[in-house]
């Protein structure tokens, strides 16, 4: 569970640094009316939805921290057999970062008021995860056609939940990545657009990172430098 | 610190938010059954809560009646029996008390409580509500499904969970508790996102956080907790579904079953038990948390006096949020774990009762010399104190691990439990209706049933679990459906258990009771006015009552102070309001 643990203890971080800005040493009992130093503005300042969006994230974060917290715990056993990493997430990968690229330019075009390349670069993003997909799904027919089923080691099980868990999370930021790109046609280019495909391009570059952690997860570097570490420490 | 002189009171210029930022509704569907008001969708939450919740209350009827007369009732096999543990048990835990106070009161009480017109992500909090639903719903059916639910017992262990051996285990049930929580799961992260947000960004002008009423820090950090602590659940669920549908071996070991050997081999049950665990005990404090805010409000409210020692209260919620994500082994020694993680995980156990001994201490200091009104929320308050220091108590016994290794698996921990986190966060969850029910109706509740529904429920309580800690430490084991023949366990138990039945019986008479009041009071209750407590939270100071669309009126109110300046010296009444800039030169009460 020190997967977990550790991705608590960065959430516990940012929640103690938040808290500690929130004056919690202040004696209310003694204060009486509006607080100065209380803007008037958003409490934080911040756009709501980039915190809703922030929050979730931590959410999903907590989700991949705690299979890979699995992961580590049920490779310990003596029946593991990781499967060969199929070369073709290499090219995956390359294209889900593409994919990012894609949408942070659109964040830079929105930023411009720059329509036309907003609407393409949003446009490419959305292909190029498409494509990230497809090849996921052929990286998964390739290891079946090898023989590695998902039931005939827990590695195998874990690859397929692992890249499935993250398609699915792939998937449900296409939808929100649709409607975005759908408004740009209907809405003016204005700061509530611009926030959307400010969010979009967050979520896409979270998903990314999570993809990198899981491939160094399933590649088995994760385990080597832990090895690593551990060696270093006794 | 900031002080109003008289001149700058009128500098402050109200809050004023465009009416376009909400949404409104346009029909009789979108208005009552597809709502996005966070009122309607908390009277929604806590209607389904209620109602499932009954279903589990009948569920315990039916394993009480087998404990305390075995062999009378035949339609109660041992299977019947583990089924209706196992779904009394997950109902109660997850789709009542979770739902209740977080869906429930947390969508009711914090955008009133924090002056908002609503929840930030309205339609978000919609979609939460009728997936919780569906969650019911399929849970519902696993009932109906062939073979009946799951008798997994509520913690679902592998590998008997998903074994044919066990009721559902190779039929419907466990699949449709896997997926019913699954959604549950998703559904609640959809209000988590909203509750935690709106507290963030919400808040009127001038509620600080350290003006915020404990019921909000309550249940906000209790979100937090289930946004983190429900992902491991996730898992679990997702990881056992992958071995029950695809043969993959994440949680089953090699078995052989009637004679076969199974394709299973090599995983680690203990794997499932952490996931588990990692999600339930970080779940008792998502309900505790909420319980001790909202008795904070209640106890300061009935008596008249502010709470004592309100930063420490704060700090205590959020310390025994952090802690809680430490402590999950505990559930776990008798596992067979290292006697180091033991007693690591005995350790944090044992700390985790600071901050806790610290909020029951400021309770009773709260009380002390306060002027206390002995008004139904109040009676459920004072309940949850002396149930809580209770369970609390048998906790200290169990979570050493000498004593716990003797006493696990027998009454002694269901009569523990039972008392920590069933029947104190729900004289909690009474207190609060009874209280809050003035401002979701307009009228109050009937105080002769209620007098009726509180003594026969606390005493009745007492009643049922004071004889099982005694039976659990005679040695009688839980999850058994009948003892038999056994010589270690005395005649003077099976009477126990008798009289355990007849009590439970009686307590749930009292909850139709209550129910019926429930129904009675919206027509025939006293009008209740606007602020029948004279309280101080901003919930009591909205020009309707129950409050319209959009809780305030044009303007958002402007908060000058905390929650809880009750019997204020020089003051004109007993209570100010924290939007009331209050009398010039008011003295300090420091």
């Amino acid at each position: 569970m020190s997967v977990i643990l550790v991705f608590l203890l960065v959430i516990a971080g940012i929640a103690g640094w938040w808290l500690s800005q929130q004056r919690l040493m202040s004696k209310p009992w003694l204060e009486h009316g509006p607080d100065v130093a209380f803007a008037q503005e958003d409490v934080t300042g911040m756009p709501t939805a980039k915190i809703g969006l922030g929050v979730f994230l931590a959410v999903v974060g907590a989700l991949f921290a705690l299979f890979a917290s699995a992961y580590f715990m049920r490779m310990e056993l003596s029946d593991w057999q990781a499967p060969p990493v199929p070369r073709l997430l290499w090219l995956n990968t390359g294209i889900l970062f593409l994919s990012s690229v894609a949408l942070h330019c659109a964040v830079l075009a929105s930023r411009n008021d720059e329509i036309r390349t907003t609407r393409l670069a949003l446009i490419t993003g959305g292909l190029t995860a498409l494509a990230f997909l497809a090849g996921q799904l052929l990286a998964w027919r390739e290891l079946a056609a090898a023989g590695y089923f998902v039931d005939s080691n827990p590695a195998n099980g874990f690859f397929y939940l692992l890249t499935g868990m993250h398609g699915l999370h792939i998937l449900g930021g296409l939808v929100a990545l649709a409607l975005t790109t759908y408004r740009t046609w209907t809405k003016p280019l204005d700061g509530r657009l611009k926030l959307g495909v400010e969010l979009c391009a967050m979520y896409w570059h979270f998903l990314l990172f999570i993809w990198v952690a899981v491939l160094v997860l399933l590649a088995g570097w994760a385990s080597d430098f832990i090895d690593i570490c551990r060696q270093l420490l006794s | 610190m900031v002080d109003v002189t008289p001149g700058s009171r009128d500098a402050v210029p109200p809050a004023e938010v465009p009416d376009v930022e909400l949404y409104h509704p346009h029909s009789w569907w979108t208005t009552y059954v597809f709502s996005q008001d966070a009122k309607v969708i908390a009277i929604q939450y806590a209607g389904t809560a209620m109602a499932i919740g009954f279903v589990a209350l009948v569920l315990s009827w039916l394993m009480r009646l087998q404990l305390g007369f075995p062999g009378t009732f035949d339609f109660i096999t041992p299977e019947a029996y583990y089924q209706f543990i196992t779904m009394h048990g997950m109902i109660m835990v997850v789709y009542l008390l979770t739902a209740l106070f977080l869906g429930g009161f947390g969508n009711y009480l914090i955008p009133l409580m924090v002056g908002a017109r609503d929840m930030v992500f309205p339609y978000a909090n919609m979609l939460s509500y009728w997936i919780y639903l569906l969650a019911v719903l399929v849970l519902v059916a696993s009932f109906f499904a062939p073979g009946g639910p799951t008798g997994a017992g509520w913690t679902l262990y592998p590998p008997q969970a998903i074994l044919s051996g066990t009721p559902g285990g190779q039929d419907w049930g466990i699949l449709l508790m896997l997926f019913s929580l699954i959604l549950f799961i998703i559904g609640f992260t959809m209000g988590g996102l909203n509750y935690v947000v709106t507290v963030l960004q919400a808040r009127a002008r001038g509620m600080t956080l350290m003006r915020l009423p404990l019921t909000v820090w309550g249940i906000f950090t209790a979100t937090v907790m289930a946004l983190l602590a429900f992902p491991a659940l996730f898992v679990a669920c997702v990881m056992m579904l992958f071995d029950r549908l695809l043969g993959t071996s994440f949680f089953m070991p090699a078995l052989v079953e009637m004679g076969e050997q199974l394709s299973y081999g090599g995983g680690s049950p203990i794997l499932f038990q952490h996931l588990f665990w990692f999600f339930g005990h970080p779940e008792v404090y998502i309900v505790a948390l909420p319980a001790f805010g909202i008795v904070s409000d209640l106890i300061s409210t009935h008596a008249r006096k502010n709470i004592f020692g309100y930063r420490m209260m704060v700090w205590a919620i959020v310390a025994i949020g952090a802690l809680s994500f430490i402590v999950w082994a505990h559930h776990m020694y008798v596992s067979g774990m290292h006697p180091y993680f033991g007693f690591f995980f005995a350790t944090t156990t044992l700390i985790i009762a600071v901050p806790t001994a610290i909020k029951v201490y400021n309770w009773v200091l709260t009380l002390w010399r306060g002027d206390i009104h002995l008004s139904l929320p109040m009676l459920f308050a004072l309940a949850f104190i002396v149930t809580f220091v209770n369970g609390g108590l048998t906790g200290l016994f169990l979570g050493n691990v000498v004593v716990d290794v003797p006493l696990s698996d027998t009454m002694f921990v269901v009569a523990h439990f039972h008392m920590v986190m069933g029947v104190a966060p729900i004289m909690v969850i009474f207190g609060a209706i009874y209280h809050w029910y003035p401002k979701i109706t307009g009228r109050m509740l009937n105080d002769a049933m209620g007098h009726f529904h509180f003594w026969v429920t606390f005493i009745g309580a007492y009643a049922i679990f004071f004889p099982m800690h005694y039976v659990g430490l005679v040695g009688v084991p839980r999850r058994y459906p009948e003892l038999g023949e056994t010589a270690f366990i005395p005649d003077s138990v099976h009477d126990l258990n008798a009289f355990i039945t007849v009590a439970a019986l009686i307590v749930g008479f009292a909850q139709m009771v209550f129910l019926f009041n429930l129904f009675w009071s919206l027509r025939y209750g006293k009008e209740a006015g606007g602020n029948p407590w004279r309280a101080t939270t901003l919930e009591w100071q909205t020009p309707q009552t129950p409050p319209a669309h959009g809780n305030w009126g044009k303007e958002l109110p402007v908060v000058y102070r905390w929650a809880y300046d009750y019997s204020v010296p020089g003051a004109p009444q007993d209570f100010i309001a924290q939007n009331d800039p209050g009398p010039p030169n008011l003295p300090r009460h420091a």
